[in-house]
């Protein structure tokens, strides 16, 4: 009985929170369009996002270009189809390691700097501050927070594709002889817009995702310096699911649109 | 301030209450300050004070009840309106709660951002910043960051930015909570010369004896969410009620 209930509970707060998270991504499209705009603090947001995340997305692109390679070259050549690496790695590099990847590793550094940020000022009055001076702080901080990240995102993972394939194509030179330039090649002729274009978009998503969520729990936190850790914790966890779940349905919309 | 029947007040609560629950942290609360005077609210921690201050700020929300500052409903305002008047209220926070990303000039440049009307200029806000940092003693820590500050420093560079608007109320949540003796006099000294220079009105929620004694015009005794008992410093202090003995005793 005691358990249904906290099944109960816990479901009924999980609901709830997905609806405050509605209403205030539905507050951000209410603010990002009305005056007046934080162009400042949106240019320094995305420089902190953008530049801060440069070598993190960098390295990580990097070793799992190099990984993905010496992974799958023993597959291939069993099966005698090591000519396919550069294609094989190209789209699922584009279309989903990528993305998803480079997301999850900004969702662990972008959304908990975003939690903790807020969150801190939130416990320490400082939002409280804010409003009180007649500024809006959800336009000064949530909206160029979120606006940064949509901005940002696909930028990062196109930048963290490019670095793995170059980490793939070291591999390939190294251990198949296969020179940059056809290793290039063949990858380029591989790709169509059917992966790029469904790819890019999903990306704008993961950075709407990472910045909304960050924000939300940053926000809205409470319970002092104990909420401000739950705050960046529970952001990554949020952002996380909430990153396959949209990678679920950009998957299955692209499906019906290019029959991938 | 003797005829207060006669004076409009600038700032009146009616009949407020606020509830958390089954927590009734106000109940039927009224409140009136009028203008040139400094009216202490005295009170238990956890007795609803900074819930008090924060619904007059519209930060919160009552249930029910009224708040009247300059003959102008808040609860029934738009946010634009709240705004502009927020600019007229200086509110000191009980932690300072500065900005710790920015520098002390950017701290008290920010309430200037949106007030075009009150600041021409570049060179005006630079101004307006140097005489706002001039009044606290602190000229020179306008290129510090708060981190770099101590506890003191910190309440005055928040004074200094609830004083940029030249606001007619100042409400001082706890000003001296937290400081040392001696810096929580020279935080008291400060707000009695802000008012001598400025001619503000101001709201003082503290449970510092203290600092009710040197400052206060007027006291309003906070209990179990209603106001308890009014007057002068003098004539609570000499009291024979036991609940506002209780304030007073060492």
């Amino acid at each position: 009985m005691a358990k249904s209930t906290s099944i109960k509970t816990r479901s009924e707060s999980f609901f709830t929170e997905i609806g405050d998270m509605a209403l205030f991504s539905g507050r951000f499209f209410k603010e990002v369009f009305s005056q007046p705009f934080e162009f400042k603090e949106l240019l320094r947001q995305s420089y902190n996002i953008g530049n801060r995340s440069l070598l993190l997305v960098g390295v990580t692109g990097f070793i799992l270009g190099l990984v993905f390679t010496l992974q799958s070259r023993p597959t291939l050549m069993e099966f005698g189809a090591e000519s396919w690496m550069p294609s094989m790695v190209g789209i699922s590099i584009v279309r989903e390691i990528g993305p998803v990847i480079i997301a999850l590793i900004c969702a662990g550094r972008i959304g908990s700097g975003i939690g903790a940020e807020l969150g801190s000022m939130r416990v320490t009055e400082q939002i409280d501050a804010m409003e009180v001076s007649g500024n809006n702080p959800f336009k000064y901080l949530v909206v160029t927070r979120i606006l940064a990240t949509t901005l940002m995102l696909p930028l990062l993972i196109i930048m963290g594709d490019v670095i793995a394939l170059f980490g793939s194509a070291i591999i390939e030179n190294l251990k198949g002889h296969v020179s940059y330039m056809l290793y290039f090649n063949q990858v380029f002729d591989a790709l169509s817009f059917s992966d790029i274009i469904p790819a890019t978009v999903k990306s704008v998503f993961f950075g709407f995702a990472i910045g909304l969520v960050g924000c939300y729990k940053g926000y809205n936190c409470s319970k002092g310096t104990v909420g401000v850790g739950e705050a960046s914790n529970s952001a990554v966890v949020y952002t996380s699911m909430l990153l396959f779940v949209i990678d679920f349905i950009a998957v299955f919309v692209t499906d019906i649109f290019f029959e991938i | 301030m003797d005829s207060k029947e006669n004076l409009k007040p600038v700032l009146e609560l009616r009949s407020l209450h606020k509830s958390f629950g089954d927590n009734h942290v106000l109940v039927d609360f009224n409140l009136k300050l009028f203008e040139g005077e400094n009216l202490v609210v005295m009170g238990k921690s956890g007795s609803g004070k900074s819930v008090m201050v924060k619904c007059l700020v519209g930060l919160i929300q009552p249930d029910s009840g009224s708040i009247t500052i300059k003959n102008q409903d808040i609860i029934t305002m738009g946010h634009k309106e709240l705004d502009l008047l927020r600019t007229e209220i200086g509110f000191l926070f009980q932690g300072s709660a500065l900005y710790d990303s920015m520098t002390v000039r950017e701290n008290l440049e920010f309430p200037l951002r949106r007030q075009t009307h009150k600041v021409a200029d570049f060179e005006s806000t630079e101004a307006l910043v140097r005489e706002a940092l001039e009044n606290v003693g602190l000229s020179d820590t306008m290129d510090l960051m708060p981190a770099e500050l101590s506890g003191g420093m910190q309440r005055r560079v928040a004074l200094a930015r609830a004083l940029i608007l030249k606001p007619k109320i100042i409400i001082y949540d706890e000003p001296t909570t937290g400081l040392d003796p001696i810096t929580a006099k020279e935080i008291i000294e400060l707000m009695r010369n802000i008012q001598k220079k400025y001619h503000t009105s101001s709201l003082i929620i503290t449970h510092d004896v203290d600092c009710a004694r040197v400052i206060s015009n007027r006291m309003i005794l906070l209990v179990d969410g209603t106001n308890y008992v009014e007057g002068s410093f003098d004539e609570l202090s000499n009291s024979k009620d036991p609940k506002v003995q209780a304030f007073f005793k060492n």
